[in-house]
């Protein structure tokens, strides 16, 4: 597919990288002759240089023929005009980025008025995820699927846990829920385990569970802890915003320490009931007196990744019991984890993820697209979902009957509405959704892509028969 | 440095090496030549198993930047030139081996300088291999692999080998993919070699050199398989391989704008208006000038002029009549061609026609500038404005052009020969023409050189094609140093 990306920011370097990656042919727009140069030499792209609202620049960079365009520049209002042109110039679907909070409120009526495809607002999506988090503190990851029934939580094994040791097939007796572990994180290295994996200490489990038997799987599995009652924000950025509204709404108290007066100000009349402090949130003595030693959370939302973690360090070396870090600079990940600094938040990716959904499901237009995409482990291992239509082949033979491709694992299946922790008996029905996890290295657009091919002739039972 | 990956890269090459030169040994095979078709099968066995033990494993490591860009392009083609020069060898037609990896080199470079003094006697297979390397060379078999090879695709890394193969001072893509951009390119350059066959065989030319005569148009190389150049085939052929000579002198973007139909983008181009006006003032002055010597034949003298004209200002460097007793004007215009050289992303060398717009844009510019200091100016080419370091990049091209140009020049007089010989020697190889003045004119050829000067001249032909830079950061011992390997599980 031809894709424009205007703005070639955080956000638009990522999709760039991460759509370049899956084979589509890029395009890029900016203003900023360096940051093209850097997308140029790094990646397998082609770069146009000027205003991305500019009819000459969009006809150079060949919207009239492409297939999607999508505006992701600081601006609103120039990813919303972007839009607007493109949609004139050709057939292209268009996503733009909005993400002023006036704006997001009416988000609906905009997008019918404009024709967009969909809008993105990462600040949004990222306040969301870290809300879920919060509701959870014992899971690194929330990741849901099936309309929220089914979600793949991601758990760090502690030394002497319940768990250290045991192989897969154990897992029952353990967690008394009926749950999957779909990916694990060992080092530097990603399995996709079988039944006969053997668990150790400081692995990071990707677990499918529904979502009714998270409690009980906390519970057996000896990682409860306190329902999160507070929680302190650094920084008060939109996620902030949106987070502490959120938290608020369900009854969690909330103290955000912003630098800026204005901002504070800001924050002080859009959310009442939380208390705004105007002081530097990396000032430890600040920390302290706000009470960084009692609180439940911290949550690090500034705009400066190094205060993110520095922040963060310190809140881990109090034993806060949770702590988000909110982190742009994602390339370096490797080195946090194992630090301390483990619930790490992405807004970028996290709005990546949600592009490529959308564009693997536009690639095929037969149906049985992918309805909800997680990617796990830096990117490394992709959860998807996807809806079984009459075109999916094996339909109502068993797992045990079906050839695979390898390192693909089918880790849950929704029934209307029933959740199915699939074992060789199960088998796969007209209209069920099927949720598929696979190490990354290839991209699956459709369900058929997870099996074998050809099918595998049972003909050579046949022959020998005959003999 | 990652030098596995540069290894990696380079057995490639040489794969690619042996399979191309499968059709010089079938030419030989069964044009009854033995010696040669052994001396190309034991070049190609040699190839494949060093290439087999250079790809045997894949390197772990893909890390590929400018640096490793600029030393494969650079290795790659010393090494191609090595290889490509054992068949001469072997087979003992060229018998010493300096001699043929300077024939291998003035192919691959598609300079087209000989050191033969009879093309003739040469068996059928090596006159064939002598002329593919000049098609080779002219789009840089770099490109090809990028256009063929899987491995690098996915990543703009890839593009650090493109900008180091590809001439001209701006390097930009046409479409996202690169090894989509190396196909066109690749599809364009067969699309006009084949046309220029079918031309050529109807005009009668026996196909042999038809094809050989083809492939050295095509790279603007000028290698010939008769001792006369050009001179004797008919006056069709001649305009024939006149016109292809100026269209392979011309930026391959230009081909494709035109097929994808944007007609005025191609034809305002600001290199091409450049590249045609020196073009056609030079056959006009030529023309004046020689007309007395083919007593006043207009049609002869201008069949001649555009040719010659053609050939030395592409860098092809074929003849039909030896300019080395035409008029001192045209003589001279002949040395100033030599230098400008054809346009930028062509298969021709030289400064390159978009180098010498800039240069006179910056120019005049800074001295406008010296007039009205507080004047603020932009260079604009096309109708934009360019980087200063663009700007820069050519000028310091052209200042170390020179310094080159200056060093080879002072060494190869030390044979003692004439002035305009070593000059026009030493600029003939650096811009990859072929013929110069004196000794090395269109009838005379390289042979008489010591082994240092031409050990000199082969190096001002690689550092032609190259654009000097890719070969200058050979030498940059900072650029040797070895990348390290993280173990897994750290």
């Amino acid at each position: 597919m031809k894709i424009v990306i205007v703005g070639d920011g955080k956000v638009g370097f990522a999709l760039t990288q991460q759509l370049s990656k899956e084979g589509h042919d890029v395009v890029v727009i900016d203003s900023n002759k360096n940051v093209l140069q850097e997308s140029l030499v790094t990646l397998d792209v082609m770069v146009v240089h000027g205003n991305g609202a500019s009819l000459r620049v969009q006809k150079e960079a060949g919207v009239e023929s492409c297939d999607l365009v999508i505006a992701a520049t600081s601006a609103d209002e120039i990813n919303l005009l972007c839009c607007i042109i493109a949609r004139k110039l050709g057939h292209a679907h268009t996503i733009a980025r909005v993400r002023n909070p006036e704006y997001a409120e009416q988000l609906f009526f905009l997008k019918e008025e404009l024709g967009l495809s969909m809008m993105i607002n990462p600040e949004r999506t990222a306040a969301n995820e870290i809300f879920r988090l919060l509701q959870f503190p014992s899971f690194l990851k929330r990741d849901s699927f099936a309309k929220g029934k089914v979600e793949i939580v991601e758990i760090v094994l502690k030394e002497n846990g319940v768990l250290d040791g045991k192989q897969l097939l154990d897992l029952y007796k353990i967690a008394k829920v009926r749950v999957l572990v779909c990916a694990v994180e060992r080092g530097s290295q990603v399995y996709i385990p079988d039944g006969n994996f053997r668990l150790q200490k400081d692995d990071k489990i990707y677990v499918t569970a529904p979502t009714r038997d998270l409690a009980a799987l906390i519970k057996h599995m000896g990682l409860y802890t306190h329902r999160i009652k507070d929680v302190l924000i650094v920084g008060g950025s939109n996620i902030a915003y949106y987070l502490a509204a959120d938290l608020i709404a369900s009854g969690v108290a909330v103290k955000i320490i912003e630098n800026k007066h204005s901002r504070c100000m800001e924050l002080a009349e859009l959310l009442p009931k939380a208390s705004v402090i105007e002081a530097d949130g990396c000032s430890k003595s600040v920390l302290l007196s706000e009470g960084i030693e009692s609180t439940d959370a911290v949550v690090t939302l500034t705009n400066i990744d190094e205060e993110n973690l520095l922040v963060s360090m310190y809140a881990n070396f109090l034993q806060v019991p949770k702590v988000v870090t909110k982190i742009n600079r994602t390339e370096y990940n490797e080195v946090f984890r194992g630090k301390g600094i483990d619930c790490v938040i992405s807004p970028k990716l996290l709005t990546s993820n949600d592009i490529v959904r959308y564009v693997r499901a536009m690639q095929n237009t037969s149906g049985g697209s992918v309805i909800t995409l997680h990617r796990l482990v830096d990117g490394r291992v992709e959860a998807l979902e996807f809806l079984a239509t009459e075109d999916t082949r094996y339909l109502g033979q068993t797992l045990l009957q079906i050839q695979l491709k390898p390192n693909i694992l089918i880790s849950c299946i929704n029934r209307g509405g029933k959740i199915i922790i699939p074992n060789g008996e199960t088998t796969i029905e007209l209209r069920d959704t099927v949720i598929v996890v696979t190490t990354a290295d290839r991209p699956i657009n459709t369900l058929n892509d997870i099996f074998e091919e050809p099918p595998v002739p049972s003909m050579t039972y046949d022959s020998t028969n005959c003999i | 440095m990652n030098f596995k990956m540069v290894v990696y890269l380079i057995g490639h090459i040489l794969r690619l090496e042996a399979l191309f030169m499968v059709p010089a040994m079938a030419i030989s095979f069964f044009g009854k030549e033995p010696v040669s078709a052994r001396a190309f099968f034991i070049t190609i066995m040699v190839l494949l198993s060093v290439s087999l033990f250079a790809t045997f494993r894949k390197p772990k490591s893909r890390g590929f930047y400018t640096r490793e860009g600029f030393l494969v392009t650079a290795l790659a083609w010393m090494v191609m030139s090595l290889f490509g020069a054992l068949p001469f060898f072997i087979s003992g037609e060229i018998p010493n081996y300096l001699f043929a990896v300077f024939e291998t080199v003035s192919g691959l470079t598609t300079t087209g300088a000989s050191i033969l003094k009879d093309v003739e006697v040469m068996s059928k297979g090596m006159l064939y291999w002598r002329s593919f390397t000049h098609w080779l060379g002219g789009m840089g078999i770099l490109v090809f692999l990028l256009a063929i090879l899987p491995m690098t695709q996915g990543s703009g890394s890839t593009l650090h080998i493109m900008r180091a193969e590809s001439p001209g001072p701006e390097v930009g893509k046409l479409v996202p993919r690169l090894h989509q951009m190396a196909k066109i390119l690749y599809l364009i350059y067969c699309a006009l070699t084949v046309m220029q066959m079918v031309l050529l065989l109807l005009g009668d030319m026996p196909l042999f050199d038809t094809v050989c005569i083809t492939f050295g148009t095509a790279g603007t190389g000028g290698f010939g398989v008769l001792n006369s150049s050009c001179a004797d085939y008919s006056p069709y052929c001649q305009i024939v391989i006149t016109v292809f000579m100026m269209l392979f002198g011309v930026n391959f973007s230009i081909f494709y704008l035109l097929l994808m139909r944007e007609f005025s983008q191609a034809l305002l181009n600001q290199e091409l208006r450049v590249y045609l006006g020196i073009m056609l003032s030079a056959v006009i002055l030529v023309t004046v000038n020689i007309l007395p010597v083919y007593r006043s034949n207009l049609p002869e003298a201008l069949r001649y002029a555009s040719f010659q004209v053609a050939s030395i200002m592409t860098t092809t460097g074929f003849a039909t009549a030896d300019f080395n007793l035409w008029p001192q004007l045209s003589r001279s215009i002949m040395v100033v061609l030599m230098v400008l050289g054809a346009s930028a992303g062509s298969t021709g060398g030289g400064i390159k026609s978009a180098r010498v717009l800039i240069l006179f844009q910056s120019a005049k510019q800074s001295l406008r500038k010296m007039l009205n200091p507080r004047e603020v100016n932009v260079v604009k080419v096309d109708g934009k404005a360019l980087d200063d370091e663009v700007i820069e990049g050519v000028h310091v091209y052209m200042t170390i052009y020179c310094a080159v140009a200056a060093v080879s020049f002072l060494i190869v007089s030390l044979d003692n020969f004439s002035l305009e010989t070593n000059l026009t020697a030493v600029l003939s190889c650096l811009n990859n023409i072929g013929p110069g003045l004196g000794e090395v004119g269109p009838t005379g050829n390289f042979s008489g050189f010591s082994a240092g000067s031409t050990v000199v001249l082969i190096l001002n032909m690689l550092i032609g094609r190259l654009e000097i830079f890719p070969m200058l950061f050979l030498f940059a011992p900072s650029n040797w140093k070895r990348t390290r390997v993280l173990r897994p599980n750290v």
